[in-house]
């Protein structure tokens, strides 16, 4: 199983497309780790720098229809090359979401009201989540502050993160 | 209660249900192109897993980037044709027979109602226009899609259009959908099918239905579908004619992928369209649409008409029609791809090529290329595309650049005055 524990990264904006998540004149690349110094490089955002906000981040909490467009599965393994397995976010485009799970990587979808909360009360500070899968926990923590939101996972996206993504789980059961 | 068509053929295709609301399905179909496909390639190598479920039922292209550009383009090109060569993947479609995979792939018969395809490709989604369950995925999915010929769905439930009334002349299938994903927004139909009805739908070509669900995506539906009628009998009559003795038998046997009347949709949209105008659009979603009219005058630096959407023969057509005895305006640069060799062939024959090249257009070979900003037709920081694909994101077709989505009409039109404008077809 991958980690799912660090720094967050805020990225306040709805409808991050898959373009925007890693361009298409990367796709040439034929290994996972090419990717690396090109995630979120077109993000149109204000205020987002790519370089300085990315580093060291490992949970990314996002707004609606995160990871929409191209099916590209590169989107997921840019942020899996920079160390980011998590995304929260309120909802997602079908084909990302379901890539993250293939590769063993968390998409959690919250109600609108958490993902406000989250804004309101961590962004602007250096703040960590662990998600603790068994409880199906979000555990947030600033300097000044710890908080523990439920989360649901499904029983075939929970079993995809335990084994590590679809390809095993396929071999081993079709 | 009735079933959708879209539940009939998870019935028919379902291996088990390994958890709730988990829907293993049997494929029909496995699509191939060189940007997702090699690195499944690399994965199962690695693991030891180098096999194919079945080779007749996988299909691959190089499309994306074709002939390859530069090193990095030739060894993905090189990857998917040893493979295809390994596992003996009789249709195979290499530089020279290639095409834009969901023109190429309908052209050559490979989908048929009822069918589940997958691609790692978003757009096939397109495939649905045959009244099949066709589905964009990763290359995760696709991965597993090679080797074991099933993928995982989340049960999709399904609204529908119920679309009435008839298009008027200047106005087509690429109007509508815009129109449609502006009615949705760009998440409204996410996990969901869109099925696509009514009488406007009943008088369309193949073509335009393979338009319509090829943006199903756009509105982030997992696929837009059209029920089987004559017309996609006739499209597919050369692939099945050893199958049926007439085409009404056809009929009889597709028509048990036609929705139920008394099926049950989580909402049901109904228009009358005989007023709709030409639409394009405007920003970086293809959910922010108004009128050619709202937005005439807009100036552009390219046209461009090709791609998934609307790269086939019928887009040519009705483009050249308006290209004819024309030239594009010296503002503009203008680049059409034909989207297979077959579609160029019938438009080199046809005179439509040589339309496009005394307009002034450059005319390539099929390719995606331009429209994810890969090849053919990059723009440059700042400039506005006036564009027949489905994607207007920031720096799809360049960092920097603008896309504008609209018909084959509308963009032949604004080639002509440099700016965006209504066909002489449509009268308001």
């Amino acid at each position: 199983m991958k980690e799912f524990s660090g720094k967050v990264l805020f990225l306040d904006r709805s409808d991050i497309n898959t373009d925007e998540i890693i361009p298409a004149k990367y796709l040439t690349e034929i290994t996972k780790e090419a990717l690396k110094p090109y995630l979120l490089e077109d993000l149109s955002l204000a205020g987002f720098n790519t370089k300085e906000d990315i580093k060291d981040k490992a949970v990314l909490v996002t707004r609606a229809n995160f990871g929409c467009g191209s099916s590209r599965e590169h989107a997921p393994w840019a942020f899996e090359v920079n160390g980011i397995n998590v995304v929260i976010a309120e909802s997602f485009a079908r084909i990302f979401r379901q890539n993250m799970y293939n590769c063993g990587m968390f998409a959690i979808e919250l109600p609108k009201d958490k993902i406000e909360y989250l804004f309101e009360n961590f962004a602007g500070k250096e703040t960590s989540i662990t998600i603790d899968i068994d409880k199906e926990k979000i555990i947030v923590t600033s300097s000044d502050q710890s908080e523990e939101i439920d989360f649901k996972v499904g029983e075939f996206d929970k079993t995809l993160v335990k084994e590590g993504g679809w390809v095993g789980y396929a071999d081993k059961n079709y | 209660m009735g079933k959708t068509i879209a539940e009939k053929i998870f019935d028919a295709h379902r291996v088990n249900m390994p958890f709730p609301d988990t829907h293993v399905l049997k494929l029909d179909r496995v699509f191939c192109h060189e940007i997702t496909t090699p690195i499944a390639i690399t994965d199962l190598m690695a693991r030891g897993m180098d096999r194919v479920f079945d080779p007749t039922k996988i299909k691959a292209v190089i499309d994306h980037v074709t002939p390859a550009k530069d090193s990095k383009t030739a060894e993905q090109g090189k990857i998917l044709r040893d493979w295809a060569k390994r596992h003996d993947i009789k249709d195979f479609f290499d530089i020279g027979r290639n095409g834009v995979c969901h023109a190429i792939f309908p052209e050559k018969g490979f989908v048929r109602p009822g069918y589940t395809v997958i691609m790692g490709d978003s757009h096939t989604c397109t495939h649905g226009a045959f009244g099949a369950f066709a589905a964009g995925v990763g290359t995760t999915d696709l991965e597993v899609g090679i080797f074991k010929g099933v993928c995982a769905f989340h049960f999709p439930k399904t609204i529908k259009f119920v679309l009435n009334g008839t298009l008027k002349p200047g106005v087509y299938a690429k109007d509508l959908i815009l129109f449609i994903i502006k009615e949705l927004t760009v998440n409204g139909a996410t996990n969901m099918v869109i099925e696509f009805t009514g009488p406007v739908i009943d008088a369309m070509s193949m073509e335009s239905r393979m338009t319509l669900c090829n943006m199903a995506i756009e509105a982030g539906g997992t696929c837009g579908i059209c029920y089987p009628d004559m017309t996609t009998v006739e499209y597919l009559w050369e692939f099945i004619k050893d199958e049926f003795s007439t085409r009404e038998d056809a009929l009889r046997e597709y028509s048990k992928w036609i929705s139920d009347a008394d099926a049950s949709y989580e909402k049901v949209y109904e228009y009358d369209v005989t007023n709709l105008e030409p639409m394009v659009t405007f920003g970086f979603k293809p959910d922010q649409v108004k009128t050619v009219n709202e937005m005439a005058d807009t100036k552009i630096d390219q046209v461009y008409i090709g791609s998934c959407t609307n790269g086939r023969i019928e887009d040519l057509r009705i483009a050249a029609s308006i290209l004819k005895d024309k030239k594009i305006s010296d503002d503009v640069r203008a680049i059409v791809s034909p989207a297979t060799p077959a579609i160029y062939s019938m438009a080199l024959k046809e005179g439509l090529i040589e339309i496009f090249q005394n307009a002034g257009f450059c005319v390539t070979n099929p390719t995606c290329g331009a429209c994810l900003g890969m090849s053919n037709g990059v723009l440059a920081n700042g400039e506005a595309c006036a564009s027949t694909t489905n994607r207007n994101f920031n720096g799809r077709m360049g960092k920097g650049g603008t896309v504008h989505l609209m018909s084959p009409s509308t963009a032949a039109a604004s080639a002509i005055v440099g700016k965006i404008t209504n066909s002489q077809f449509y009268k308001a």
